[in-house]
């Protein structure tokens, strides 16, 4: 089965990191998703950049409309994902778990949704 | 399914139990298993399968997880190395599965400190090799829910160092009887199919037997021996238990050719030997009326006044409503309906069982037999309004429009 990892944090979350503690930070994630690959768990892994580059899209009466990103600096956000394969729910979080960001911010674990095929009855 | 498949069913769950006992986590051990999974899948197909392949698991198993600490300890802080070097120096030098990992498993698994609602969850898991998901289905919870007692059942065995043992027989008692009890509920999930994925009620009934059997071999307590002994002979008339459809047969009416003898012989056999060493558990009694029924050739050969002796046995074992309410049935078919009627009805006045889909039910089919149609009819349609199981409920909109003309 599919899980995906979406990493939460929030705007205080690398407050207590130095130059150093962010590169040790950047570096085990890196590791991370290389040991995810070779256990054959990686599917695929970005991180994001903050919800001040994003911007809302939607279409309402054929008009394509923009706003900025939804969050607040006070709030958490999506900082990054990671898409996993495991075998059930209990081996998802452990390699949730093992996420280095776990330990900073919050990870969600959410099992991919297979849509049904819409034209079979 | 390929070889390398098959092998790997049947020894993926003893190999964890050896993992867990070497690794002294459960995590960890996990994660060994699935590495030593990819390094079978890549080796095997080129070497052939080796001699041992339980043993070859393991130690590839463990391999990878020494070398896995080694690499983390590489990147993280000094700390973390030292608790990995101390770990890794910890560890059991030898390899060499043992037999009886699976069962202290269970034993880890279903251990008092752990909380109730955890232990089935934790042990279908970790020692039936169930995932979370068919966990759920089983028992229709969420997935999520699920999850989180096992995350914190695991927690729990961390926290408490909870030792990874099987307790000696002197300090057996106590012990065993929670493995048992959740034997017994991982069955009865199955075979008493109250909801959940047809396919995987039919796996929890050979899970439960299989790790009963297990205990047996290691710990031959007679509770324990009760316990198997009633597992095999209720399986054993499973396939009679359900019609074309899905409907159900009830005893009178099965076809008892399509009970399973060899299962019934063993089971009866394990009664036996439970019966010579008393005091009697309700597991050994339950079987022993079990035993009873198997052994008639046809329903109308049953012998009703031993098994309501064996209810008079398994009341004082085990007091309880639903006990009584099977001794009135077993009395009724002694004694006449009227007697068994007098029981059932003196039992609904007490109130305990006034929800209970059963006493209605047996209550409409005694008035069924004494002729009693209107109030037979009231009784089965009392039985509808607790039943939610759809071929119980079909079962008994059938016998309803049976009495209605």
């Amino acid at each position: 089965m599919r899980y995906l990892c979406l990493v939460h944090m929030g705007p205080d979350t690398f407050d207590g990191l130095d130059e150093a503690g962010r590169r040790r930070l950047d570096r085990d994630s890196l590791n991370y998703d290389k040991e995810l690959q070779e256990g054959g768990h990686f599917i695929a892994a970005e991180a994001l950049e903050g919800p001040d580059n994003a911007v809302m899209v939607k279409v309402r009466n054929g008009e394509t409309s923009t706003t900025d990103g939804p969050f607040s600096e006070t709030k958490e956000h999506l900082g990054g994902f990671i898409l996993i394969e495991a075998r059930d729910m209990n081996e998802a979080i452990r390699l949730a778990a093992g996420i280095p960001l776990a330990r900073l911010g919050r990870i969600e674990v959410r099992p991919i949704y297979m849509i049904p095929d819409p034209d079979r009855p | 399914m390929s070889q390398i498949e098959s092998v790997w069913r049947a020894e993926s769950g003893r190999v964890l139990a050896t993992l867990i006992r070497l690794l002294r986590d459960f995590d960890r051990a996990e994660e060994a298993l699935h590495d030593a999974f990819l390094a079978a899948a890549e080796q095997w197909p080129k070497t052939g399968i080796p001699a041992n392949p339980r043993a070859w698991l393991v130690s590839a198993g463990r391999f990878k997880a020494i070398d896995r600490i080694r690499r983390r300890a590489k990147f993280a802080d000094i700390a973390r190395e030292i608790l990995a070097t101390e770990e890794e120096a910890q560890m059991p030098q030898d390899a060499e599965p043992i037999a009886d990992d699976a069962l202290r498993l269970i034993f880890t698994c279903c251990h008092p400190e752990i909380p109730a609602d955890g232990r089935i969850a934790l042990t279908l898991r970790e020692v039936a090799g169930l995932t979370t998901e068919e966990i759920a289905a089983a028992f229709l919870s969420k997935t999520p829910a699920i999850a989180q007692r096992i995350v914190r059942a695991k927690n729990r065995i961390k926290e408490l160092a909870l030792p990874y043992e099987v307790p000696e027989p002197e300090q057996l008692a106590g012990r065993l009887d929670t493995v048992l009890h959740v034997i017994y509920l991982i069955f009865n999930e199955g075979y008493s199919a109250s909801h959940g994925e047809a396919a995987i009620r039919t796996e929890l009934c050979g899970e439960a037997i299989r790790l009963c059997r297990q205990l047996v071999e290691l710990r031959p307590e007679p509770d324990a021996l009760g316990l198997l002994a009633l597992l095999l002979l209720q399986d054993a008339r499973k396939a009679a238990r359900v019609g074309p459809g899905g409907d159900i047969v009830l005893l009178v009416d099965q076809d008892r050719a399509r009970w399973d003898r060899r299962q019934i012989a063993e089971g009866t056999e394990l009664v036996r030997r439970a019966f010579a060493r008393p005091p009697l558990a309700a597991y050994t009694i339950e079987a022993a009326i079990a035993a009873v029924h198997c052994a008639a050739a046809t329903a109308d050969d049953t012998d009703w006044a031993e098994i309501s002796a064996l209810y008079d046995l398994l009341l004082r074992a085990d007091a309880s409503p639903v006990v009584e309410l099977n001794r009135a049935v077993a009395i009724a078919m002694r004694d006449g309906p009227a007697a068994g009627l007098r029981l059932i009805d003196d039992l609904l006045g007490r109130g305990e069982l006034s929800r209970f889909r059963y006493a209605h039910a047996a209550k409409a089919d005694l008035l069924r037999r004494l002729g009693r149609r209107a109030e037979a009819r009231a009784a089965y349609e009392m039985a509808l309004e607790f039943t939610e199981q759809e071929a119980e409920r079909r079962f008994i909109a059938g016998r309803i429009r049976g009495l209605a003309n």
